[in-house]
């Protein structure tokens, strides 16, 4: 790849440090504190959401109530209290949005902060934007371009309002409200999010984009996105996120359900950057997310690019059921943790189609007195023949006070599989270093390319305008990761 | 005087090694240090370049009249003090023209200069690779992955080259090079080598000197220097060997 302004931006930002941990003075909607049936009736009545929905989420909560807390993770979970916890917080709107000169300049406001600008007349071309502030989505750009497609690009509110019958169809389908303890978490009290719908044989134009902003104080965010790609259609998705720097922690436990029909292509990318905590593990989210895609139809194809740099606890496994023959799910994931950040992170590829194949390249990075480890599962069905898997998973030290963990679980019920997997566990060499340092480079600017060039390979399958973001991220995150 | 060293002590792991070095510089000179193996010619290098675990325990070393024992390595780099290394490093993911690009803007910041532009940079990619004859397109290969010990070599001298140094320390450049990478290798010095700026080449065989005449040859043993001549010594070196020295100075 020639140069671009990728390459030299590591050095314009080594030195920073969280840049995003703002609060945006707004008036806010907040509900009471606590979760029982009478706030989920609330957050439904909010939302004005049809009776299937609400009973969707009391299902799911009187599901939550007999669940538990998983602690398989290698994390340490300092207890939560569900009934402390503000479930849903929105700016308060004043009327019902005609244009963009009716939002709030405040939000305007702080969406330019974060680089995100919702003038589309101002906006780089080629991306479409919902933004998400704590519970409500504030705007979305590009609509009238994307109707012309008859692509549905909206906030889940939005959508569950003007299409029920496609929301209806396909929510839940990929992530049952059964599925773990957070998933019914978020299926009772989902807030907002993106929903996005690509008719047959069509190819989506534009990069479709949701960023998710929390920033009410003790509110939990609960978003909800669900894809939908039909046959044949194409879809490049990605999702950025931030929150306000703060000394309690905040709960975050999304779901993301991708559904890609036969031939049908969707590609995800996340920069995930929530606040991480401070340098003494003080604040900070507790990322708890279920993502999961089903690669329905026949050659259908999923991937999962992530870059997890945010975050104090991350427990996020991106995954691909593949169903159909011949389709194919990939992962891609660059995962950094420094000071006192915890992250458990991996996927599931679960082969069920004949001739499926997957690809999992992960590359942990750990610094400071994190821990951050990777999990994933391989399994071939029975009938699945002709699969195949190739994982790499590489893990990247910095100092000897952090871990690197690596569970690989490979289930196979067919002899017809290929498997293969590769890990390696390296540090950055004093050796590297020095000679980056002879060339000038000092050593906080060498870990930044030394960090980029080993993570080279999942950046490479960002789209290039995250990809930026993510390299800049990486270099900010390893920020006095040395000494 | 560019570069001067003076009674220069260095204990490594405890171990004294460079036991009262002294060198002095002028611009536009070559200076040739040999000695047989173990006699501190690398842990010099690895002293006037300020790698960690070098200690310093006695002596002077000054660059352009400044005392650069307190720099970091990368100010000492950007003062303008080079070295190619004996066994380069790889650095996978990181493409050549990124890593100079990295280290050139890294010594404009330090001089206070702004980015170098894009256009002026390829171009100067360009010219330099051809001076070392280096034919690969270099965005696309990472820094030493993959690279025979010449090419290795070869890609010292063209970052020399990028970078434009006033002292560039050459360690055992020749080792392990064929007489045609020998060659480039010496060209690539002979065409950067002005009155300004000046090397040290340290090596143990007379072959490169063929190559790159230096103006003085210094004879290092245990520590320091015990002979020091013009271009013939090398030769008479090559001819008696390391053990007339010894025979010389005790």
């Amino acid at each position: 790849m020639d140069s671009n302004p990728n390459e030299n931006i590591i050095e314009q930002v080594t030195g920073k440090e969280y840049e995003f941990g703002f609060v945006t003075d707004i008036e806010t909607d907040f509900a009471p504190k606590g979760l029982n049936e009478d706030i989920i009736r609330l957050i439904s009545s909010k939302k004005e959401e049809p009776e299937w929905l609400l009973e969707f989420r009391l299902k799911a909560y009187r599901h939550w109530l007999g669940m538990k807390q998983p602690d398989w993770a290698h994390l340490e979970i300092p207890p939560i209290d569900y009934q402390d916890i503000i479930y849903y917080a929105a700016p308060k709107k004043k009327k019902e949005l005609q244009s963009l000169d009716e939002v709030d300049p405040e939000l305007l406001d702080t969406f330019n902060k974060l680089g995100i600008s919702l003038d589309e007349q101002k906006r780089l071309t080629g991306v479409a934007v919902d933004a998400v502030m704590d519970s409500t989505s504030v705007k979305t750009t590009f609509q009238d371009t994307l109707s012309k497609y008859g692509i549905i690009f909206m906030s889940f509110s939005e959508a569950v309002k003007q299409h029920p019958d496609l929301v209806k169809k396909y929510l839940g389908t990929v992530v049952p409200h059964t599925d773990n303890f957070f998933a019914a978490l978020n299926s009772a009290v989902f807030s907002d999010g993106s929903f996005c719908y690509i008719p047959k044989g069509v190819r989506c134009p534009l990069e479709l984009s949701t960023y998710f902003r929390i920033n009410a104080a003790n509110t939990g965010q609960f978003e909800r996105t669900l894809i939908v790609a039909d046959e044949g259609a194409y879809v490049s998705y990605m999702e950025g996120c931030t929150a306000p720097q703060r000394d309690e922690n905040q709960l975050h436990a999304a779901i993301v359900e991708i559904i890609a029909e036969t031939d049908a292509e969707v590609k995800y990318s996340t920069v995930q950057n929530w606040y991480p905590g401070d340098k003494d593990g003080k604040g900070g989210i507790y990322n708890f997310v279920t993502k999961r895609g089903i690669c329905r139809g026949e050659r259908s194809k999923i991937s999962w690019t992530q870059v997890e740099t945010g975050s104090a606890i991350t427990w996020k496994y991106p995954s691909c059921i593949l169903k159909g023959d011949y389709s194919s799910a990939e992962f891609y994931s660059v995962a950094v943790t420094n000071n006192y950040q915890q992250a458990d992170t991996g996927t599931k590829m679960i082969h069920l189609g004949k001739n499926s194949k997957s690809t999992i390249i992960s590359k942990g990075i750990s610094a400071g007195h994190s821990q951050n480890g990777y999990r994933g599962l391989v399994r071939i069905a029975p009938n699945a023949s002709n699969c195949r898997n190739f994982s790499q998973c590489d893990s990247l030290l910095l100092g000897d006070k952090c871990g690197a963990h690596t569970w690989p679980y490979i289930q196979c019920s067919n002899d017809t599989a290929i498997l293969e997997h590769e890990a390696t566990t390296s540090k950055i060499s004093e050796d590297q270093l020095f000679y980056c340092n002879q060339r000038g480079i000092d050593t906080e600017k060498a870990i930044g390319l030394i960090v980029n060039g080993y993570a080279k390979d999942v950046l490479n399958k960002l789209p290039m305008e995250f990809a930026v973001e993510a390299q800049k991220l990486l270099s900010i995150t390893l920020e006095g990761s040395v000494g | 005087m560019l570069f001067d060293i003076k009674n220069l002590h260095v204990s490594v792991g405890g171990k004294e090694i460079l036991k009262g070095f002294n060198l002095s510089v002028n611009e536009g000179e070559i200076h040739a240090i040999m000695g047989p193996n173990g006699t501190g010619k690398s842990t010099l290098a690895a002293a006037i370049t300020g790698r960690d675990g070098y200690e310093i325990t006695e002596g002077e070393i000054w660059f352009k009249g400044k005392n650069i024992m307190e720099m970091s390595p990368a100010d000492r780099a950007n003062e303008g003090i080079f070295l190619s290394f004996q066994y380069p490093v790889e650095i996978p993911g990181v493409s050549i023209q990124n890593f100079m690009r990295t280290a050139i803007n890294a010594k404009r910041e330090y001089q206070g200069l702004p980015n170098i532009a894009m256009p002026e940079f390829v171009k100067i990619m360009k010219e330099k690779q051809a001076m070392v004859e280096i034919t690969a397109k270099l965005q696309n290969r990472y820094v030493n992955v993959g690279f025979s010990g010449g090419e290795k070599k070869k890609n010292e001298i063209f970052q020399m080259a990028m970078l434009e140094p006033q002292l560039a320390i050459l360690d055992e450049t020749d080792s392990g090079l064929d007489i045609d990478a020998l060659r480039i290798v010496a060209n690539g010095v002979n065409q950067l080598h002005n009155d300004n700026n000046a090397f040290i080449v340290i090596t143990h065989y007379q072959r490169l000197l063929d190559y790159i005449v230096p103006d003085f040859v210094h004879v290092m043993y245990d520590g320091r220097i015990v002979k020091s001549g013009d271009k013939s010594l090398a030769l008479e070196l090559e001819e008696k060997g390391y053990e007339w020295i010894k025979d010389t100075i005790l």
